[in-house]
């Protein structure tokens, strides 16, 4: 056992956590703060972790900041849901609105890697109708990108996650091969099949960022469970041991306990660099680029925080829509018991899905789509939603777990609309580094009402059918955290372009979940990582055509 | 499939599980044995709580987690109160909310203050069923006494109170092995993943009339 990842930085004196080797290092390139580096990246998860490895790789100077520790999740990550906790962001925010929503463990991450690190690995491509939603299906906001090229960028990822699928997928238009196969299905995903099987309805494996054959040193799924809580054997394709290591072999620095506080814009009105406060006290990096890849609260809470007297409303912010038109998903559920053992904590916890209410439009009396999958809670997170969300304590909650083997579950991940009023903005209470916190404000509107009722309507439907008993419905819940920055074709209406650059500062780019336009009903973080490779391609074309401020583009 | 009667009667539905048998076994890797061994290690004197806090907070786990007499408790108390004086917390709350420490020790002025008011008595001296009934009440949001400040009962209830006092008890071996959870399972995992597929390592359920053959299964499980 090392050091304390938690306590002080470990990517340091020339080199960084060998993630596949307990108390291993790789060597790592270092930058001094009065380096002005091509890129300072702010966050190193499913945005900005791809973005530094790529943009390194295309041979721009890069320095990656992160808040979290950098972990080896074969030494630090133990088989405990307690434990675990650490993976989460967990500072201080205020949560408000009709419908307050719950943060931490299922959508925001705090470490190297980000919140890929305990992510569910749901690897799904965006609906192509869902760039172009105003225009082709009549809700929220157009898309800058044309599907097309999202394809090719999606397969990208894939191969680079070696993301394993079905042979087949069901829906949408043709895409290659699943790198790798499929998963086996264990009991819960069997239910799922069997629910859809009898309404008619297609379902298959999940596609999912852990692996099913032994890539590296890393081995396959063991099918422990433990997936949100952290993958301690490192089958888990996240950006910690994927794009980081990547990023790091191709000269990125990574800098792990570094809270960035402040981007510093010069009198010319261009950014200069970012304030970061790592080892207790804070510095200054310099930099040609800055991008925020913090996600979507601490994105629009990084650019608040930077107000100047030239934009008093935070960076990026002429539209007035930084911070606004937060969306998460909605993550409903319908729960039963089985006379069957299901057993779910066992393997990834959604190993099928059925994106039927995606691609169906017929049958819907609201606009967006969901997709809903089998479920595995492990018993913190069961016994907590027995009670909070099923109300129950006492003797009653005491017998209801003993019926832990049998529980069988479906859950959607659904599009929740863009609305203005749902959004991030900055109280007067400061946080441990002095900066002040962000209050999160989140109400439903009616059509996300009517998607939930539909699904909980439908799911009931196909839980019966497997011959499910006292069935009963979990209403509030959310999942992943989009939309605070939008990208979009009119400086009027969105904070970023289409390739992540802000319209205010030529050299201010956002790239993670905040720039979704709409969210759709499948789990963000593929189509994250396939505007981070979008975006560094459009980086380095525009470096060639002298059209972005850096040291040198004589290497790219 | 099985025959189950529906709800589950207050049996034992492992008998002689403990997930703690496979401590030294392929399921526990050294971090996990850490950290379980400091949980199992827990001082039972409280470092954040005040005494008399902690006697409440005690009262109202045993009333939110009723434990059998037949084993040794889950100190649920006691892990709530490590990981308040650890500071971890859950990072969000809705306004008019304190902190996650602060807001424990405002709920707990608060309900004694309404036992007070109901009962004349701490909420510890209380009977079980009026203790259930001050509980039923701040669930649904219907006490107000001055002493819960901007803080709304039902809040604290559903936010930290049951919430809380829930994730400390199944943060417990004891409660993984009550509900025949396979516990931590690192390096090892799982193989047999199909409807009533077990591996060996797992707890095997009692079937109606067959509870001393799960037992004898359990009894080897590591």
């Amino acid at each position: 056992m090392s050091d304390d990842p938690l306590q002080s930085p470990r990517a340091r004196d020339g080199h960084a956590p060998d993630v596949f080797r307990p108390g291993g290092w790789v060597p790592m390139k270092q930058y001094r703060d009065d380096e002005v580096v091509d890129f300072a990246i702010v966050g190193t998860g499913a945005g900005g972790g791809t973005l530094a490895c790529k943009l390194a790789e295309y041979g721009f100077s890069v320095v990656a900041f992160d808040a979290g520790p950098y972990f080896r999740p074969l030494e630090d990550f133990a088989s405990d849901e307690s434990e675990q906790t650490k993976l989460y962001w967990t500072d201080d925010r205020i949560v408000d609105g009709a419908n307050p929503l719950q943060l931490g463990s299922n959508n925001c991450g705090k470490a190297v890697g980000g919140s890929t690190v305990h992510f569910a690995m749901v690897s799904l491509r965006f609906r192509p109708e869902w760039f172009k939603a105003r225009t082709l299906l009549g809700y929220g906001a157009d898309w800058p990108l044309d599907w097309r090229e999202m394809w090719d960028y999606y397969t990208e990822v894939e191969q680079a996650l070696k993301i394993s699928g079905p042979i087949n997928y069901p829906w949408g238009p043709p895409r290659p091969r699943y790198p790798y196969r499929a998963h086996p299905l264990n009991a819960a995903a069997r239910a799922l099949a069997k629910g859809c099987d009898a309404l008619g309805i297609k379902w298959t494996e999940t596609p999912l960022a852990t692996l099913s054959a032994p890539r590296g040193l890393a081995h396959p799924c063991v099918y422990r469970g433990f997936c949100v809580a952290g993958c301690s054997t490192n089958a888990k394709q996240s950006a910690l041991v994927t794009w980081i290591p990547r990023a790091l072999a191709a000269g990125a620095e990574i800098r792990d306990l570094a809270m960035v506080g402040r981007v510093e814009v010069s009198r010319t009105g261009l950014a200069s660099g970012l304030h970061y406060h790592r080892d207790g006290a804070w510095h200054f990096q310099r930099a040609h680029n800055v991008v925020v890849a913090g996600y979507a609260i601490e994105t629009p809470r990084l650019l608040f925080n930077s107000a100047t007297d030239r934009f008093p409303e935070g960076l990026a912010n002429s539209s007035g829509l930084l911070g606004k038109n937060l969306m998460a998903q909605s993550n409903q559920a319908v729960w039963g018991v089985m006379d069957d053992e299901i057993r779910s904590y066992k393997g990834p916890p959604s190993l099928a899905i059925t994106e039927h209410w995606n691609y169906e439009d017929a049958g819907k009396d609201f606009f967006g789509g969901y997709a809903y999958m089998s479920q595995g809670p492990l018993p913190q997170l069961w016994a907590n939603t027995q009670a909070s969300a099923h109300g129950l304590w006492g003797a009653r909650l005491v017998e209801e777990m003993k019926n832990y083997n049998h529980v069988v579950g479906l859950k959607i991940v659904g599009e929740m609309l863009p609305q203005e009023r749902n959004c991030v903005s900055l109280t007067e209470e400061v946080d441990q580094y002095g900066l002040r916190i962000p209050r999160v404000t989140y109400s439903w509107c009616e059509n996300d009402k009517r998607l939930i009722d539909h699904s909980l309507k439908f799911m009931s439907q196909a839980l019966r059918a497997v011959d499910a008993k006292d069935i009963w419905f979990q209403t509030d819940d959310t999942c992943h955290l989009n939309g605070t920055a939008r990208m979009g074709t009119d400086p009027a209406s969105s904070v970023v372009n289409a390739d992540c650059r802000s319209w205010d500062i030529p050299n201010l780019w956002i790239c993670d979940g905040s720039v979704f336009p709409t969210v759709g009903g499948a789990n963000p973080s593929l189509t994250i990582q396939a505007i981070a490779c979008r975006t560094a391609d459009r980086i380095r074309a525009l470096a060639r055509q002298g059209e972005i401020t850096m040291w040198s583009s004589e290497n790219v | 499939m099985h025959d189950r009667t529906h709800p589950v009667s207050s049996s034992e539905p492992y008998p002689d599980y403990d997930v703690l048998k496979k401590w030294s076994g392929p399921s526990w890797n050294d971090k996990t044995r850490a950290v379980v061994a400091r949980r199992l290690a827990i001082a039972p004197e409280p470092r954040f709580f005040t005494v008399p806090e902690f006697e409440t907070v005690s009262a109202i786990a045993a009333r939110i987690l009723p434990q059998p007499a037949n084993r040794s408790k889950v100190p649920v108390a006691a892990l709530l109160d490590s990981k308040l004086h650890q500071g971890t917390r859950d990072g969000y709350r809705v306004a008019g909310m304190p902190r996650d420490g602060e807001a424990w020790r405002q709920g707990l002025k608060a309900i004694d203050a309404e036992a007070q008011l109901a009962y004349q008595r701490r909420f510890a001296e209380i009977t079980e069923a009026e203790q259930d009934e001050l509980l039923r009440q701040a669930e649904a949001g219907a006490l107000t006494a001055s002493e819960w400040g901007t803080m709304r009962s039902a809040d604290f209830f559903k936010r930290r109170l049951l919430r809380d006092i829930v994730l400390a008890y199944y943060a417990h071996p004891t409660a993984w092995s009550e509900i025949g959870w396979g516990g931590p399972a690192s390096p090892r995992g799982y193989v047999r993943l199909d409807f009533n597929e077990r591996d060996p390592w797992e707890a095997a359920e009692a079937k109606p009339g067959a509870e001393d053959k799960a037992a004898r299964i359990n009894r080897h499980v590591r």
